[in-house]
């Protein structure tokens, strides 16, 4: 049985903060794959087009019949664990921090035995539930869970080594005026959030909900306006070192394309607002996150982006926005990269319209903020990094893997 | 296909001998090519040969790389006409055999000097086990980096549920052993080993404790084949070759490990050699875990399928026990050199077979088995193979 989470204790401020050391991410190009997968929460093995053989660990001729042809396909990822061992000796100075440390052999029922980490509450000889996760290093494993869902299953050391739960963790949501902001923070005040920093710019402007937002007890409102360097840089010379998951929810949605714009002021404001609105955030509050980011149960563990799936595909009723969310998408990867180090993850939260005032004149379906705030914390306790949120995001993700050419025609067609 | 084991050619008229082993040490700051260098120096001086003479040379080593065997005959001053780098680290001692064999048996090279050879300097067991193998890589290493002893616990966490072994049964193996090691001035490990202290050792990946690891080290085991005529015009004690198998992969839709490829071929080896398993006068396995030499005593006939934990029961394994088993102590008492581990077994049964032996002797020793294990890509244990020689009549 999983104990639940301890609340941490203060941290003592003179004691040295434990550097962030990594599992070995190397894999081979194929075994990527299986990143793919767990990036998206999906259960993914190679599976032979031309004999169905379903194989692990990767490969790139198949064992039985040596077909080339061996998609990454979603399968049931039910089996029995046939074998367990505690290692208690590592050669890895990762896991050496982290001894003792589960593994055990699973016979998956579509075929292959695979090794995997072991969540506490799994039995040998019983059946479990495999996962794909992603490990510290940003690459995938596989993750053993009991059959059945178990008391504080999420509190489990292993598993929260992949996972970026918000419990006890303190929070910064970056624009706390909008309706996302605010139902992002009460999200996480639900999740278990220690304390959730909301900013806000100009706080002596009154805003609506703005009562509510303060009569939440670990949400504690903070002058932030990520148009501005300066107040960025003061509010991370203040909290950084106390900020755990950086939800960016600043916003500027704005209908039309490039040529009806007629100039370029609207778009300045979306590029300065959204991409050097998460690049002022990255560039202040980044280097505190990757250095915590094994520090305790609290350690630093998700910077989050809200992006428009259209980042993905341009929407030209929104083109020139779609634009700007294309840019905070490629600088999303670049942020990946360089906050892996710390084993800090970059969710993206990709999302359609919403239920706000910018999108009224868009038809259904349209997405609640309390929706996507719920998705992204799920998310995070799942350790995900990539997640398409309602019906147009996934309705776009499909098309976008189908036929790519065809969703650019259908979108410009209105 | 079935295959008849008539249809191989024997060995007759080749011979190993000239068992060399160098040394082990627990760290070396020398490199995989000096502890090379050293073995061949011993090979020419016991045997008197040339450097120049030999003219074939088979190398396996963990730690040679960037190089392979042709940038050692470079290295070393050789000019062979056969060449062979055999990575198959358990395996390498027997399978080197038997490809020399070949080739002195077919007139391909007249002198093959077979070494397997490592150095360890204090952090290159780690960066073998990070990089072992593609799969390793992919699904092994980042599984709590227990390294081949979380992989093995596993296997003998499995065999144990399966076939009702228990830890006092692969304690009997590795006290016997350590027994026979006690007089083999080498070994790095010197003091006597009781039950209860195997029983007491700290666990490492469980069920696997402290005394069924070996013990990384750095080292290095030769021997040469040659024709038996030109053996005994030289007048060199030899022991003569009568079966061999080999098998990689075998088994791979076993879930785990339960059985190595011994159990395809043991049939083929002892029809090849004319024999059976009741002729052995002693046997040396694979020891890089106990669980592994008893899967070896069943899979090569010994006994059936989940019957060594009774057979360990009913024998002693020292070497005047009634089953004498990895009679130098095998890699569990005497340390892994790396890929010499693959040849410990087989320079040791040579000198069985030669009475040149460096520690206790098997009296009356006419017959030894010989087996090998190594590669574990993934979950197992992918070579097997095994020998048979015999004492030179």
């Amino acid at each position: 049985m999983s104990e639940p989470l301890a609340r941490p204790r203060r941290k003592n401020p003179l004691a040295r903060t434990r550097l962030p050391l990594l599992p070995q991410g190397a894999r081979s190009r194929t075994a990527h794959g299986l990143t793919a997968a767990a990036a998206e929460g999906r259960f993914a093995l190679q599976v032979c087009a031309d004999c169905g053989h379903v194989l692990y660990p990767p490969r790139d001729a198949c064992p039985r019949c040596l077909s080339a042809k061996l998609p990454f396909k979603n399968i049931d990822p039910n089996g029995r664990l046939i074998a367990e061992t505690t290692v208690r000796i590592s050669t890895d100075r990762y896991f050496h921090e982290r001894m003792p440390w589960r593994i055990g052999t699973v016979q998956l029922d579509a075929g292959p035995a695979i090794v995997a980490h072991l969540h506490g509450d799994t039995v040998e000889g019983e059946r479990v539930r495999l996962t794909l996760k992603l490990d510290k290093s940003g690459s995938a494993v596989m993750f053993a869970l009991p059959a059945q869902e178990t008391p504080h299953m999420q509190a489990d050391r292993h598993w929260r080594e992949m996972t970026c739960d918000p419990q006890y963790r303190r929070v910064l949501i970056s624009d706390g005026r909008n309706a996302v902001g605010q139902a992002m923070a009460k999200a996480f005040a639900e999740a278990g959030a220690s304390t959730v920093f909301v900013g806000i710019a100009d706080p002596w402007k009154p805003f609506p909900g703005e009562a509510e937002l303060r009569n939440i007890a670990p949400i504690e409102v903070v002058p932030l306006d990520v148009t501005d360097t300066a107040s960025v840089a003061e509010l991370a010379a203040q909290n950084g070192g106390r900020i755990d998951i950086l939800v960016n929810t600043a916003e500027h949605v704005r209908p039309g394309g490039i040529i009806e714009r007629g100039n370029l002021s609207v778009a300045r404001e979306e590029i300065d607002i959204r991409y050097f609105g998460m690049m002022r955030l990255a560039q202040a509050f980044g280097p505190a996150l990757r250095f915590r980011g094994a520090d305790g149960v609290n350690s630093a563990t998700a910077f989050v982006n809200l992006l428009s799936v259209h980042a993905l595909m341009n929407w030209p009723a929104y083109g020139a926005s779609s634009a700007a969310e294309a840019a905070c998408l490629s600088a999303s990867q670049c942020l990946r990269a360089e906050l892996r180090p710390g084993g800090v993850k970059v969710l993206n939260a990709f999302f359609g319209p919403l239920e706000t005032e910018w999108y009224q004149t868009v038809p259904p379906p349209k997405l609640a903020p309390a929706a996507l705030a719920r998705a992204v914390v799920a998310a995070l306790q799942d350790g995900l990094e990539d997640i398409f949120v309602g019906d147009i995001a996934q309705d776009v993700r499909e098309r976008l893997n189908t036929n790519p050419k065809a969703l650019e025609r259908e979108l410009g067609s209105h | 296909m079935p295959r008849q084991p008539s249809a191989r050619r024997s060995y007759e008229g080749v011979v190993a001998c000239q068992p060399v082993t160098i040394p082990y040490r627990r760290y070396s700051t020398e490199s995989a090519a000096w502890w090379i260098g050293r073995a061949l120096r011993e090979l020419v001086k016991k045997s008197g040969l040339r450097p120049q003479d030999l003219d074939g040379f088979a190398l396996s080593s963990f730690t040679i790389g960037p190089d392979t065997a042709i940038g050692l005959t470079q290295h070393l001053g050789l000019s062979p006409r056969w060449l062979d780098h055999i990575p198959l680290g358990g395996a390498s001692g027997v399978v080197a055999l038997r490809r020399a064999a070949r080739a002195v048996q077919a007139g391909d090279a007249e002198f093959v000097a077979c070494v397997g050879a490592d150095t360890n300097h204090v952090d290159s067991f780690r960066r073998t086990l990070s990089t072992f193998s593609r799969f390793a890589q992919d699904a092994v290493y980042p599984y709590g980096s227990g390294g081949p002893n979380a992989s093995f616990a596993l296997i003998t966490r499995n065999y144990m549920n399966r076939f009702g072994a228990t830890r006092e049964d692969f304690g009997k193996l590795c006290v016997a052993q350590r027994d026979n090691a006690l007089s083999v001035p080498h070994a790095l490990m010197k003091q006597k080993l009781t039950l209860d202290a195997y029983l007491a050792a700290r666990p490492i990946a469980d069920p696997i404790h402290l005394f069924d690891c070996v013990m990384p080290c750095a080292g290095a085991e030769a021997f040469l084949v040659c024709r038996e005529e030109t053996a005994r015009a030289q007048g060199w004690t030899h022991v003569r070759v009568l079966a061999t198998i080999e098998r990689h992969n075998a088994f791979p839709d076993d879930p785990i490990q339960i059985r190595g490829g011994w159990a395809m071929d043991a049939g083929e080896l002892w029809a090849m050699a004319g024999l059976h398993t009741g002729s052995v006068d002693f046997v040396e396995t694979y020891d890089d875990y106990p669980v592994i030499s008893m899967l070896q005593f069943e899979d090569l006939g010994f006994c059936g399928k989940g019957e060594a934990p009774d057979f360990v029961r009913s024998h002693t394994f020292t070497n005047d026990g009634s089953f004498p088993h990895n009679t130098s102590g095998g890699q569990l008492s005497t340390g892994q050199a790396g890929a010499a581990g693959g040849y410990l077994g087989l320079v040791e049964a040579i000198g069985q077979l030669t009475d040149t032996a460096p520690g206790g002797r098997v009296p009356n020793a006419r017959i030894g088995l010989v087996s090998g294990f190594g590669m574990i890509n993934y979950d197992r244990g992918l070579a097997s193979c095994a020998a048979v020689l015999a004492r030179a009549a």
